[in-house]
């Protein structure tokens, strides 16, 4: 075990899973010379060389193409999108192309691919290098997104990813690159997809959170057990497939169900697990079925304040916990 | 599609050009350049944040280029676009606010660095999103022609942009149907950390116009008198109703790509041998050398445009944030009055 930063244990897991296995390659922008905006890929081109670590064109809709045609054609490769913002000139690729072509082949075809991309915001990165994009792709049959927000969740799900049959969409919240320390294997490992966790127990209400607020809402917890308020922190860590029974469970034992999320509140991810509690789970619950989350409003400003305030905060949080609490 | 235009032959060189019109220009160059000098010190202060780029290096480009435009012409361009802004005539002050996020900024703090705009002077602003400008371009120029204008388009990119799908489909279109369109591709030799022929099947950028029949040529970027001549020719065909035309300017940026590049993909040499030909110390040796303006004199109008940059950077300190609740303004034409059911009184 060694502590590392979320972005340490992409890095980590990313070359590891190239050492052992020649079929796994990266491709991005400057992922190679220069390692990646983040650093995520720092010394990856000296180790494997330009063949397995692509430094692609500035062409989004060609990283995404080119690695399903490459994955279809028995490689593994993992094609880093530079911001999660500029995914969408491949999205066409990604629902038309990776999603489908196992289906519409009758399993002739598949497509192993991952996608990583850096989604988020609170980095000042105004309206074009700050959004969350887990709602458009959690939409698609035959695409899985995996949000994961700790390292060892981090280094775990990414080595499924790669081992996954299915293209998955592997989202990073930029803030947490170096935000948090934790505790990773020195050895690969893999964690299942499809499987969440409960990062704190709690009797009084669940809070369904991942990404950076996730550790929000980890604090806003810590913060109403002094006040005798018991927070359970469910993280789905995989947002599809969705770990159904760990959250009907703990909504059964809980009876309150908080959802947190920073992309915009309408049509969000979180109005799919409303609907799911609400429709499998609706006699056990005691109050309304809440969010908190980003505003309808077209992207994150860049004026300071106004994205302070567009990003759900930790008093945020607080204040939506004491209500339903009270409730 | 096209219409036929007015005949319009006329060769405007630098050389005709008045002293007074070239010193006008050093002033402008000038205020770029201490622009940017001032949003790097800022920047590095912590009263800019996010991403931003530096132009210094390039002004040459902007400014020979739109010296020939009238106000009905139109300029869209991409994200390092301080120094265009400030050639197309946006005040300095509510550009700084703007990188200030300050609610005097030319989008009340919402754009940042990246979208510096005014529609009054045709000015469209800096586009991010890398490439997908060209696209909106395409358009525009299209509505121009539709509607009978005699205008033109200039549409500015970097190197970078010309890898991307709405490149190539931009440039197609537009001969198509023969659109007004000025396509300038400032090749500063890097998208990134990226060199140009790493990525790009060609490296003379202006050859892939060529597969489109768009007649285009190469040029040196770096000298203001040089950009101003050779693009002559280029707006006289786009003017005459001929259909785009595509020049590469060939020029560099002094900084690195963004905040925090620490430069590793190119030599200090190179940026040396750029810093030689520099656009305001070449223009500053012509107009010295060539027309008798004393150096004392450009002097003092470098000065002036420090203080001019001061005085936006008071201005950007002292103006407000904008009110929080601006944050719901502009969504659509009418007030948007279903805020969603979010928490904590988002109203
Ligand atoms: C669609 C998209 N992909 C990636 C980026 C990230 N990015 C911003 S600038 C840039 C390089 C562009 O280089 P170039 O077009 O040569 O312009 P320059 O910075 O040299 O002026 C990249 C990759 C982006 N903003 N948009
Ligand atoms: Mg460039």
């Amino acid at each position: 075990m060694a502590e590392k930063t979320n972005l340490q244990a992409i890095h980590d897991t990313l070359w590891a899973a190239m050492k052992e296995d020649e079929r796994v390659l990266i491709m991005g922008e400057d992922v190679g010379a220069k390692g990646g905006v983040f650093r995520v890929t720092a010394d990856f081109l000296e180790e494997f060389g330009e063949e397995r670590v692509v430094d692609t064109p500035l062409a989004e809709l060609a990283i995404v193409g080119v690695g399903i045609g490459m994955a279809a054609n028995g490689l593994l490769p993992v094609c880093e999108i530079q911001f999660a913002d500029f995914i969408h000139p491949a999205f066409d690729q990604i629902v038309s192309e990776a999603a489908r072509i196992r289906y519409r082949s009758n399993n002739h075809w598949s497509c192993p691919m991952v996608i990583r991309a850096p989604y988020g915001g609170g980095i000042h990165g105004a309206l074009y290098h700050s959004q969350s994009i887990e709602a458009f792709f959690a939409h698609v049959p035959g695409l899985k997104v995996l949000a994961p927000s700790t390292p060892y969740d981090t280094a775990g799900l990414l080595y499924s990813a790669i081992h996954d049959p299915d293209p998955v969409i592997f989202l990073e919240h930029k803030k947490l690159y170096r935000l948090v320390k934790g505790e990773v294997p020195d050895k690969l490992f893999k964690l299942p997809i499809g499987k969440g966790e409960i990062k704190r127990e709690g009797r009084d209400l669940t809070i369904f959170a991942y990404g950076l607020m996730l550790h929000q809402a980890l604090e806003a917890a810590e913060r109403v057990a002094a006040d005798g308020i018991e927070v359970e922190v469910l993280d789905p860590r995989s947002l599809t497939p969705l770990d159904e029974e760990l959250l009907l469970d703990s909504v059964k034992k809980t009876s309150k169900l908080l959802i947190i999320y920073e992309d915009n509140e309408f049509g969000g991810y979180g109005a799919e697990i409303a609907a799911i509690v609400a429709d499998k789970a609706f006699m056990d619950l005691d109050a309304p079925i809440k969010r908190v989350a980003g505003p309808m409003v077209p992207a994150m400003p860049y004026n300071g304040p106004q994205q302070d305030w567009f990003m759900p905060s930790v008093d945020d949080i607080e204040d939506a916990i004491r209500e339903l609490a009270d409730f | 599609m096209a219409t036929p235009k007015s005949d319009v032959e006329h060769e405007t060189l630098s050389a005709d050009l008045s002293t007074d019109k070239l010193v006008e220009w050093y002033s402008r160059m000038e205020l770029m350049r201490r622009f940017e000098n001032h949003a790097e010190r800022y920047y590095q202060e912590g009263k800019i944040a996010g991403y931003h780029h530096i132009y210094s290096g390039q002004e040459a480009v902007a400014m020979g280029i739109f010296a020939h435009l009238g106000p009905d012409d139109h300029i869209i361009t991409a994200y390092r676009d301080h120094g265009p802004a400030l050639a197309r005539g946006i005040d300095p002050k509510p550009a700084m606010a703007e990188l200030w996020g300050k609610a005097t900024g030319t989008s009340q703090g919402k754009g940042g660095s990246m979208h510096l705009a005014s529609r009054k002077l045709h000015f469209w602003g800096g586009y991010a999103i890398v490439a997908a400008h060209l696209s909106l371009a395409t358009g525009i120029a299209l509505a121009e022609q539709y509607k009978g204008h005699d205008t033109v388009t200039v549409c500015m990119f970097g190197d970078g942009s010309t890898n991307n799908g709405y490149f190539h489909e931009a440039l197609n279109l537009a001969k198509v149907w023969d659109l007004p369109i000025l396509f300038v591709c400032e090749n500063n030799l890097y998208g990134m950390w990226t060199p140009v022929g790493d990525v790009s099947a060609v490296s003379d950028v202006y050859k892939k116009a060529c597969g489109y029949e768009i007649p285009a040529k190469q040029i040196d970027g770096m000298n203001v008198l040089h950009v101003y001549d050779e693009v002559a020719e280029a707006i006289d065909h786009i003017r005459a109703g001929n259909g785009p035309y595509f020049i590469e300017a060939l020029t560099y940026r002094y900084r690195g790509h963004g905040a925090g590049d620490i430069e590793a993909y190119r030599t200090k040499d190179e940026v040396a041998e750029y810093k030689e030909k520099d656009p305001l110390v070449q223009l500053a040796s012509y107009l010295a050398d060539e027309r008798d303006v004393d150096r004392s004199k450009l002097e003092t109008l470098a000065k002036e445009a420090e203080g001019e940059i001061n005085a936006a950077v008071e201005f950007a300190r002292e103006s407000e944030e904008p009110a929080l609740e601006t944050i719901w303004d502009n969504i659509f034409a009418a007030p948007f009055e279903d805020r969603g059911s979010v928490s904590k009184g988002r109203s």
